[in-house]
This record gives structure tokens, C-alpha cells and sequence, in this order.
């Protein structure tokens, strides 16, 4: 069986609050889908994000691995530090990528700061 | 102040310790300790199995320690200061790590990271330094006691 992805647009999460971004990506990895989200979530969106995962936890759902992929700020010079800080300032929270997937279905994502590997188990039906 | 456990998820619930007095080097602090549940983004009670536990054991742990990473992430709106305990023989880069510690600076909340098990062989505390390079870690080893001086200097440099 396939491992779902499913991209998620800035554009699909930007107009809700902060409990409905929650709901929306709750429900696809509810789903056994993974989240690809553009852009990140706020800290205290992910905090709240962890705390009702948590709440949510029951026999089949076991929870999700979370990882955020953030354009990198070291050995930048000044020009290009400028260039990334109005960037920000335009872009937002819309800058990097997101991911989330089921813990049933992802048993790791690995974060190093130049690479990104998920682990997954054996997908059943 | 938690008990030990090669199990995981040991800490299941807030404890709290009232006026702890530090003196250190002519210093005086006092502070009110809440030790808290370590927060994860998946708790499956089969895991516990794999340690013996019974299944209704398992299945008991498991809900507490969610109860206690909910506990543990509602306390962080109550804190002056955070002390994040990582274990320096794993990877740094883990996104639980990320999450409470950007959420700490969003609040601008201080926080120390203690680099914990420093006395094991494949602990790196150089990589915990490189993963969070704007803040002050000092590596520690809990078990034995090692290098506390160094830890209290930095959290009565981070209190001040």
C-alpha cells in the first residue's frame, strides 16, 4: 500500500484560527495521510498542536511525528541577511515546510540540518 | 525529584517543590521547582509492553503520561525561567526540542539547556551547542552529580 501525501497551501490554513489550522491537519493524519504543509505554524500553534494531539490519543490513533524544515540563517553575509529579513517580513509564516505524519505510520523523521529522512513501518490495510 | 526508570514516560505527572534555596559563590536564590513530565508527540501503550509491563499496565501508563505532556505543556505558561534537560547522547535536532524551546522564546521566557548524561562516552554536547547555538548549555550529568558548579553559575546568570 501506498504512503499518502498530502501538500497543504499557506493558502488553505492562513484565513483560520488557530484550534481550526489544528482540526484541518488533525483530520488528514487522522486519515494515515502525511502532511505537507507550506510554510510553519507559529510556536505556541505547535505547542497546542502536541497538547491536542495528546488529548486525542486512543487505541488506533497513537499520536504524530512533527518536523519543520526553516531556510537556514548561518553564514549568511549582511546583503543576503537583509535580502532573508525582508523576505520574512513579506512571506511570513509561509516560508519552509512542514511536516506531519500518524505515529502508526511514521515511526521516525530524522532532522539533521541539511536533510530530512522518514522512517516509516509496514503499511497495512 | 521524579523517580528513574529505564521505562519510559517514568514522570507522569507535575511535581512541585517549594522554596529550594541555591547559594552559590556569596549568591543567594530562591525559586519554587515544578518538574514536569518530559512532552512527546506519541505515546502507544504497546511500547510499554516491550518492557514487560502487562497490557492493562501498559494501557494505564499510557494515559497518564499523555494526561502528563498536557499537564506538563499547560505549566509553561506559569514559568519565569525553563530549564530544558536533553540527553546529550541523542540527536538535538528533534522537533519537540524545536517546538518547546521556540515557544519558550516567543514568550521570552529564559531558558538554560542542561546537557544531560555527560558522563557516557557517545555523549555530544557539541551538537546540542551547534543545533542551539543562541542559547547557554551546560552539560551535566544528573547521575553523577558532575559539573553542577558550572550549572548553577549559568542559571544565576540567566535569573539575574
Amino acid at each position: 500500500m501506498a504512503l499518502t501525501l498530502q501538500f497543504v497551501p499557506y493558502d488553505d490554513i492562513e484565513s483560520l484560527d488557530t484550534n481550526s489550522r489544528i482540526e484541518k491537519l488533525l483530520t488528514i493524519v487522522k486519515n494515515k495521510s502525511v502532511v505537507l504543509m507550506e510554510g510553519r505554524l507559529k510556536p505556541e500553534e505547535e505547542t497546542k498542536l502536541i497538547k491536542k494531539t495528546m488529548q486525542e490519543i486512543t487505541r488506533t490513533f497513537k499520536g504524530i511525528e512533527l518536523c519543520t524544515i526553516f531556510p537556514e540563517e548561518k553564514n549568511l553575509d549582511l546583503f543576503k541577511k537583509l535580502k532573508k529579513n525582508f523576505a520574512s517580513m513579506i512571506l511570513g509564516d509561509r516560508e519552509g515546510i512542514t511536516i506531519i505524519g500518524p505515529a502508526s505510520v511514521v515511526k521516525e523523521i530524522r532532522r539533521d540540518p541539511n536533510k530530512i529522512q522518514l522512517f516509516t513501518f509496514d503499511i497495512k490495510k | 525529584m521524579s523517580a528513574v526508570s529505564h521505562i519510559p514516560h517514568e514522570t507522569r505527572e507535575v511535581h512541585v517543590k517549594e522554596q529550594i534555596v541555591i547559594k552559590h559563590k556569596g549568591k543567594e536564590l530562591t525559586f519554587n521547582l515544578i518538574d514536569t513530565p518530559g512532552i512527546a508527540t506519541k505515546i502507544d501503550y504497546e511500547d510499554f509492553m516491550k518492557y514487560k509491563l502487562s497490557k492493562k499496565r501498559s494501557k494505564q501508563r499510557a494515559k497518564e503520561a499523555t494526561k502528563g505532556v498536557v499537564e506538563a505543556i499547560q505549566w509553561l505558561d506559569d514559568m519565569d525561567v525553563v530549564i530544558v534537560v536533553l540527553d546529550s547522547t541523542e540527536n538535538p535536532y528533534s522537533q519537540v526540542n524545536i517546538t518547546i524551546i521556540g515557544n519558550l522564546v516567543a514568550r521570552k521566557i529564559p531558558l538554560l539547556i542542561a546537557a544531560n548524561k555527560i558522563d557516557l562516552r557517545h555523549a555530544k554536547i557539541k551538537k546540542i551547542e551547534s543545533a542551539f547555538p543562541q542559547y547557554d548549555v551546560v552539560g551535566i550529568s544528573a547521575l553523577k552529580g558532575a559539573n553542577m558548579e558550572e550549572f548553577y553559575e549559568s542559571l544565576f546568570r540567566i535569573v539575574r
